[in-house]
């Protein structure tokens, strides 16, 4: 059934193939780039959200950051 | 290096925060309202207003676009001022983007209790809400993708990409599904009908949950939880991948919500392998939040917003693990229209969503006042009832739903139903109901714990309004690590990696919908199948005033069980001037789309009266005001131009003889009615209802040659 309602369509070889192969070839591209990429760049990457600002910085013990005996800290 | 000062705005993130806390608390309290009227109908007070069909939308709209909503604009707004180093391009627009979302959340508030509903599941709301939540969704949109191209920081972190995704994808969700014809100014029909409009609103529903109640989320988890833990997520790589894959797969999975249903085949085969594919993005994202806190359980264990953080994102790999498992066929035949579904959502919901928003405001509140936590203890016992709460919830909503499955489908050894009352099956799992309803109070609690203690916190800081920050200009800023690469090329703009990520979430879409808009062999019409009369209409929209649809389904579903209780199995070509589509979900009680002609029209109006004394026991409200509200019939003739504007093929100048032939239809069953002994008036709302409920499902049990049969 899906053949014959595909089939239906003009061109649509052309449709589902072109779709697969546009995924496949996005995904092959993203995983080799994911495994060549530059390691400093992903480190770098990684980092981003714990580049501290300075209120943050401030307020370190209560953030559960620099804690020593948890407990107390709050 | 010359560094450019600024500060960022707090005070955008102040009152999201305030919003999710107050529309959490109301959110969840409808909710609960709605676990004690399932084994206690009377809990409704008979008030209209607060009837189940009516304000069930309440629940899931508040929790969703209210609790989360405002949830996930907090943590966008706090988290991408500092990941771009800027802040937010325009105060005007983050405020109209505040309060217009607000004004929304509250004309929401009035107009589902009011009925006033499209019945499409999570997208309730009328057209001229429908407008407003565009406008809001741009002005974000714009303030968004303004503040990230005047960034100061080069790259844009894998939480963006997650914030862009959600932008695009909700943008193109809501408009496709919200294209509709006004009839009224808060009454529209969708341009969809029957399988299409159902392929249309489960593509929505699926990628409302996806897009709205996922990526956002994870946007956030990849920002928090190392924040929280303060450590670099466990693999970058993998939250590329993560990303990725998710965006492109998530849309194609839609039609696992109409599993045996009169969707065809092929579509339904689509949304089943596209969701198992799912699990593998899902779990790379959960096993790369759980790894973040590799060597570091320790604190776990202290720290309770760890432990939230943790629970979400282990609810979240529970939950997408349950999903793919019921859009196998097998599976589905047992879950579908059972509390299993509510189960499987609450987990998503209440430990997904709601931990980690717990987390988030329990890490954040203190940093905005420049404070500490009021009360470690009073948060570690959030944790646990909140989590013994999930706990009720999940265990009763999977036993429940299983038990009547396997009720609905028992034959006994003669060949016969051994349940033919459906009444019996609801009967069976009303403890669970009632220890569900429990679960949900636990819940409940913690958050007045929560609130209680984050007030406390509040109290005894000081907010920062605008905090200091300083980076220099990124024109003038070279970066080291740059070689020239493209997914580097592509993360450094913003506007290229929309387009990325629409492109993908296009492609499935339009594999979808092209071939069952464009080839009629997917919907074999049915020759006998006519428009609704007039006063049909008017009864299908009381129908829909009262969402019936969200404890009746119109779709019974080709099993022998089900032919057996209900009668024919549902065809695609008897939906096709149904606009909307009312399949439904759930299954609180039978499905009726057979229900045509079943009982005598008395039966009906003694049954809508009070339905315990046609169903000793039964726990559907009553619906006393139905006998008593005259029908409005002054909106029959736009309705039939509407109608006919999507197709309907009403002939020229019906219109104008519409509410003749309404009456006609009326004086026939109040005299029926009067016959059998009640004072029933043919001007009431219960007349119309009446005709609706015997017209359904009677077409085709008329001579009928069904054309364009594609063998589904």
């Amino acid at each position: 059934m899906y053949k014959d309602i595909l089939q239906s369509i003009d061109g649509i070889e052309f449709y589902a193939i072109g779709a697969m192969v546009l995924f496949i070839l996005f995904f092959v591209g993203m995983i080799i780039w994911v495994i060549r990429v530059d390691k400093n760049y992903i480190k770098k990457m990684s980092e981003l959200p714990l580049k501290e600002d300075k209120s943050e910085n401030l307020n370190g013990l209560m953030n559960f950051k620099n804690i020593q005996g948890g407990a107390n800290e709050f | 290096m010359e560094l450019e000062k600024f500060s960022y705005d707090n005070e955008i993130v102040r009152k999201f925060a305030f919003a999710t806390t107050l529309w959490g608390l109301v959110g969840m309290l409808v909710g609960i309202l709605l676990a004690i009227q399932l084994f206690a109908p009377a809990f409704n007070f008979n008030i209209p207003f607060l009837t189940f069909g009516r304000i069930r939308p309440l629940h899931t709209n508040a929790v969703i676009f209210a609790f989360v909503g405002n949830a996930i604009f907090m943590g966008v707004y706090y988290s991408l001022q500092r990941l771009c180093k800027a802040r937010m391009f325009s105060d005007l627009l983050s405020n109209i983007h505040f309060w217009g979302w607000q004004l929304i959340i509250v004309s929401a508030a009035i107009t589902l209790p009011l009925g006033i509903t499209t019945s499409k599941e999570y997208a309730e709301l009328e057209w001229p809400i429908d407008i407003a939540i565009a406008l809001v969704w741009v002005a974000f949109g714009i303030n968004m993708f303004a503040t990230i191209i005047k960034r100061r920081e080069k790259h844009m972190y894998v939480a963006i990409w997650f914030y862009i995704a959600t932008w695009i994808t909700v943008t193109v969700l809501h408009i496709v599904n919200s294209i509709e014809i006004p009839a009224s100014f808060l009454k529209s029909y969708p341009i969809y009908a029957g399988v299409q409009d159902a392929l249309v609103q489960w593509w929505y529903g699926h990628n409302a949950v996806a897009f709205f109640l996922t990526t956002p989320f994870l946007g956030l988890m990849y920002y928090f939880l190392p924040k929280a833990a303060n450590r670099p997520i466990y693999s970058y790589k993998l939250s590329i991948v993560h990303f990725w894959t998710l965006v492109f797969i998530y849309i194609w999975a839609g039609p696992h919500h109409l599993l045996y249903s009169a969707l065809p085949d092929w579509a339904q085969s689509l949304g089943t392998v596209f969701s198992i594919m799912l699990i593998a993005p899902s779990w790379g994202g959960m096993i790369n939040g759980l790894l973040t806190l590799r060597g570091a359980w320790d604190r776990v264990r202290e720290n309770p917003i760890l432990k939230f953080m943790v629970v979400a994102v282990t609810a979240y790999g529970m939950a997408t693990l349950e999903g793919p498992t019921l859009s196998l066929k097998n599976v589905n035949a047992i879950a579908h229209f059972t509390d299993w579904i509510i189960a499987h959502v609450h987990v998503g919901a209440l430990g997904w969503n709601g931990f980690l928003t717990f987390g988030i405001l329990y890490w954040l509140i203190p940093i905005l006042w420049n404070t500490r936590l009021y009360s470690k203890k009073l948060a570690n016992f959030h944790f646990w009832i909140g989590f013994l709460g999930i706990v009720f919830y999940a265990l009763s909503m999977w036993f429940s739903g299983v038990t009547q499955s396997l009720m609905w489908k028992q034959f006994t050894t003669l060949g016969v139903l051994q349940y033919p009352n459906f009444l019996e099956t609801v009967l069976q799992i009303v403890p669970m109901y009632i220890i569900r309803m429990i679960g949900g109070s636990l819940y409940y609690v913690g958050v007045l714990v929560m609130v209680y203690n984050l007030v406390k916190t509040v109290k005894q800081g000081s907010f920062v309004k605008e905090e200091q920050a300083e980076a220099p200009a990124l024109a003038k800023f070279k970066d080291p690590l740059r070689k020239g690469s493209y997914h580097r090329w592509l993360e450094g703009k913003p506007l290229t990696m929309l387009l990325a990520a629409l492109v993908l979430i296009l492609i499935g879409t339009f594999v979808e919908f092209v071939p069952t808009f464009l080839v009629k062999s997917n919907i074999p019409t049915i020759s006998s199948v006519k428009p609704y009369s007039p006063l049909e209409l008017q009864g299908r929209d009381i129908y829909i005033r009262e969402a019936c649809n969200s404890c009746h389904s119109q779709l019974v579903r080709p099993f022998r069980s089900e032919t057996e209780r209900y009668g024919e199995y549902s065809k695609a070509g008897e939906y096709v001037y149904d606009h909307p589509f009312l399949w439904g979900s759930k299954r609180t009680g039978p499905d009726l789309h057979r229900v045509g002609g079943k009982y005598p029209n008395l039966w009906h109006y003694l049954h809508m009266e009070n339905p315990s004394s046609m169903s000793p026991g039964s726990l559907m409200p009553s619906y006393p005001w139905l006998l008593t509200n005259d029908l409005d019939i002054s909106s029959t003739e736009s309705k039939i131009n509407v109608m006919r504007s999507v197709g309907v093929p009403y002939p020229d100048g019906y219109e104008k003889i519409a509410n003749d032939e309404l009456d006609k239809q009326a004086e026939k069953i109040a005299l029926d009615l009067q016959n059998g002994g009640v004072a029933a008036e043919p001007n009431k709302e219960i007349i119309a209802l009446i005709a609706y409920l015997q017209r359904l499902g009677t077409d085709i049990k008329a001579n009928s040659v069904i054309t364009g049969q594609a063998g589904n």
